[in-house]
């Protein structure tokens, strides 16, 4: 009863989403306030019907509902009850029906928050943001129905995959689909400014908020991914380049650049057109990313099992969606003024840099991504891309990215004073070159990336840490100005994570018998023992190891082999002991003699890498500060509404 | 000036067609390194449960001048039960000898599986460790080589061969090996 339930609620939720996406949009056009009036109630009322289907999907899930076909794939009566809810989102329907509830949400969102905006302005983000839900409601109901009965039921699940089941699947799809389906808002803005011909600083004021609360979720969300795969798949690698991986990526680097541009456009009124392009495109590659997921195009470690229908449907609401905005853009962009004007040298100009490299970015990691596919269409033959091209293309466009970083901020708006600038950064310049040509001497062994990673990194660091003391001189500065700073301060420290892991890690394949030990630098580690352990949904061998520095033991490490009920092949969990500075990753491969008393195992020193996600949570961190600014929130509670009333009672006043 | 703002409707609709051609192929099907060249030796025992034909050994050179298939096939494997109708029909046209390649399964369990599905093979030869598996590049069963009278693969198909596969491009490549 409840899948049926789940389902007649799906169903409902298309039709309101068809009512919320045209008339409140044509009511806008027309100027009928009735129709106009819709948008709220119609995106409430949608997000209500998404979160009962998903609760009764959920609740599915919890009860082992093996006669639903999705659950029966997906889960399995053994599978502990954290998994089983998330196992949710294990599969394709469940990740589209979670698609759809964050989108939901987000609409909701809206409408809660945005009481002071123009009610027409309001109905066209709303309805655009319909008409984006009910192409994915009639996705899953003409395609990947996940409320599907399967008759007799089974007697218990196929499970879920095995690599899925490690906490990073409770927090990482959710946390990447917040990201990712967060651009929708700002396209949303972006198409109803399209529409209304209103395209001015306001406009750039409103998006921006909703913008960078996306961008945090989606950093939060790729840095989430970067960690699952450093933990579960056991071969200590922390980013591969992978088609889906890049698909998260991609919308990451254009939303960064619109993060950057959108301030442009609301301090100067200028970049426009260009800031409605970004907001476009960071969405569409949103939308591409599930396409190239979801439809089999790629070959991927996330290979999921496809459909041809399912392709042929997204790939049709892709040419709808970002044909049709295009299309909008090609017709509305010539009218929208340029604005004022800049100086050569100015803060406009290093900014308009910025987003060309970062858009340069993205369209490499693009064509990087697409390349097999082009070849292949072209007849010219079936070729990987593999990191190689994207080490080669990316790494070098994000070096003058780095050096800007350092600049922008401290530069003036309309023209710079380049000799002030000079002056102001000199002594961090040369604190880089220190750090640069020091720092690296420290390793074990020299090496021309490191030093010149650290160079870049302290430059950043050094001269963001002059110009927030000057800045204090002239009283506190705003949340957004830290946020600023401290996401540049998160981008220096990833890029210290990333250059020394990239140079200075470790890693041995090594054979051991019990009692054996191997060195790694100034740590050793011995192998105590393997022991088969269970689990409840599969066996394991767990191996035992005594890590020690300088002869002084520090931890003992507990690492698995596990073969899960459901699955052939064997899975790591690997044993990590988490440094500041370093991480010892071991791993059990394979038992080598008949007895289990000789093991392959892996062993890895990974100096830093836990900067790499560090800085990602600095980045999302300073993000969550420029959000919150308070010039954002003045004008909302000003003209708040009972919503936002009802917890700052007072503050408006 | 305006012309301008069409160029990323233009790309895209580039891209829309590369997407859509992409979604015509399949990227796992990659093309063996194999077709064109001599299929690779091996001398294994073939299987049967007694008598002379237990002791008797298969080599591909057994085959030399005819065109003959060579499909892999294990019990465990799921798909194989998909195309063993397709098979087992392809043997009663009696147009072309099949040979089984029986990977990495056990014996007893090869013969209770064919006692029941039927037995569509001339003879299958037994890699119970899979090494002519390695040599053949199969990375997964099933999988099946056409191989021409000079002992030269023509065509591998990777997974089961669908009565579609078998009309449209087997059987058409068999009939004009068999002609030259």
């Amino acid at each position: 009863m409840t899948p049926e339930l789940g389902h007649l609620a799906l169903i409902l939720a298309l039709l309101v989403a068809l009512v919320q996406g045209v008339l409140p949009i044509v009511g806008a056009h027309r100027g009928t306030a009735a129709w106009i009036a819709l948008a709220r109630p119609a995106a409430q009322t949608q997000f209500v019907l998404v979160a009962i289907a998903f609760a009764c999907l959920t609740a599915a899930f919890v009860a082992n509902d093996f006669s639903v076909l999705y659950v029966a794939q997906h889960s399995h009566s053994k599978l502990p009850v954290v998994y089983r809810a998330a196992a949710v989102w294990g599969g394709h329907e469940g990740s589209l029906l979670l698609w759809v509830l964050m989108l939901s949400g987000w609409t909701l969102a809206v409408t809660l928050l945005s009481r002071q905006l123009p009610q027409a302005m309001v109905a066209r983000v709303v309805g655009v943001l319909g008409l984006v839900a009910a192409g994915f409601e009639l996705l899953i109901l003409a395609t990947s129905n996940p409320f599907e009965r399967l008759l007799p039921a089974a007697a218990d699940g196929r499970d879920l995959n095995p690599l899925l089941q490690d906490p990073g699947l409770v927090f990482h799809p959710p946390m990447l689909y917040m990201g990712y389906v967060g651009f929708s808002v700002a396209f949303a803005f972006a198409i109803a400014a399209l529409l209304s011909g209103r395209l001015d600083a306001t406009w750039a004021r409103w998006s921006r908020p909703w913008t960078t609360v996306a961008w945090v979720c989606l950093t939060l969300g790729v840095a989430a991914g970067s960690m699952w795969a450093y933990y579960e798949l056991g071969w200590g690698g922390w980013w591969f380049w992978d088609p889906v991986e890049n698909a998260s990526f991609m919308p990451w680097l254009m939303g960064t650049a619109l993060i950057h541009s959108l301030a442009v456009t609301e301090k100067r009124g200028i970049f426009k057109n260009w800031t409605v392009l970004l907001a476009i495109g960071a969405f569409s590659l949103s939308l591409l990313g599930t396409f190239l997921v979801r439809s089999g195009v790629l070959t991927s470690v996330h290979a999921f099992a496809t459909d041809p229908r399912r392709g042929i449907f997204i790939l049709s609401f892709l040419i709808a969606v970002i044909g049709g905005s295009l299309a909008l853009f090609a017709w509305r962009a010539p009218k929208v003024g340029s604005g004022g004007i800049f100086a050569a040298l100015s803060r406009e100009t290093l900014l308009l840099v910025n987003n060309v490299l970062l858009v340069v970015a993205a369209g490499s990691v693009l064509l990087g991504t697409l390349y097999p596919l082009l070849i292949d269409a072209l007849g010219l033959g079936k070729l990987s891309v593999g990191p190689p091209y994207f080490n080669a293309v990316f790494v070098p466009i994000m070096v003058p990215l780095l050096v800007l970083v350092g600049l922008g901020p401290l530069a003036r708006w309309k023209q710079l004073d380049a000799r002030d600038m000079a002056r102001r950064l000199r002594i961090a310049f040369v604190l880089a070159l220190i750090a640069g040509a020091v720092l690296p001497a420290l390793a074990d062994r020299w090496s021309g990336l490191v030093a010149f990673g650290l160079l870049l990194a302290v430059w950043i660091v050094a001269s963001t840490v002059f110009q927030v003391r000057e800045r204090l001189k002239a009283g506190f500065p705003p949340l957004s100005y830290w946020g600023m700073h401290l996401a540049h301060l998160g981008l220096a420290v990833t890029v210290i994570g990333v250059v020394m892991v990239k140079n200075h890690e470790v890693e041995k394949d090594v054979r051991m018998a019990f009692g054996d030990t191997v060195q790694l630098g100034s740590y050793t580690i011995r192998l105590l023992g393997v022991k088969p352990v269970d689990g409840p949904n599969y066996m394991a061998q767990r191996g035992d190891v005594e890590l020690s520095k300088n002869g002084q033991p520090l931890t003992r490490l507990l690492h698995e082999k596990r073969l899960y009920l459901s699955s052939p092949n064997p899975m790591t969990e690997a044993a990590i002991d988490n440094g500041v500075a370093r991480d010892i990753y071991v791993s059990l491969g394979e038992a080598l003699d008949a007895t289990g008393s000789v093991w392959s195992v892996r062993v890895y020193y990974k100096p830093f890498v836990s900067w790499i996600w560090g800085g990602a949570l600095l980045m999302a961190l300073g993000g969550a500060l420029a959000a919150a600014d308070r010039r954002y929130r003045l004008k909302r509670r000003a003209a708040a509404g009972e919503a936002v009333a009802a917890v700052t009672t007072g503050a408006a006043a | 000036m305006r012309r301008v703002f069409l160029v990323p409707l233009l790309l895209f609709f580039v891209l829309a067609a590369f997407l859509a051609i992409g979604l015509t192929r399949d990227p796992r099907e990659v093309p063996s390194p194999l077709v064109g060249r001599p299929a690779p030796g091996f001398q294994l025992p073939r299987l049967a449960a007694a008598g002379p034909e237990a002791a008797a050994r298969f080599s591909p050179s057994d085959m030399k001048g005819k065109v003959w298939l060579l499909n892999v096939w294990a019990s465990w494997c799921v798909s194989c039960r998909e195309e063993h109708p397709v098979l087992l029909e392809l043997a009663r046209r009696g147009v072309v000898p099949l040979v089984g390649l029986n990977y990495k399964d056990g014996s007893a369990d090869a013969q209770r599986w064919l006692a029941q599905h039927g037995n569509p093979y001339l003879l299958s030869a037994v890699d119970q460790d899979g090494r002519v598996g390695i040599d053949y590049g199969v990375y997964g069963v099933p999988e099946t080589y056409v191989i021409d009278q000079a002992g030269v693969i023509r065509y591998k198909q990777i997974g089961p061969i669908s009565a579609e596969v078998l009309q449209t491009k087997v059987l058409p490549l068999i009939r004009e090996l068999q002609k030259s």
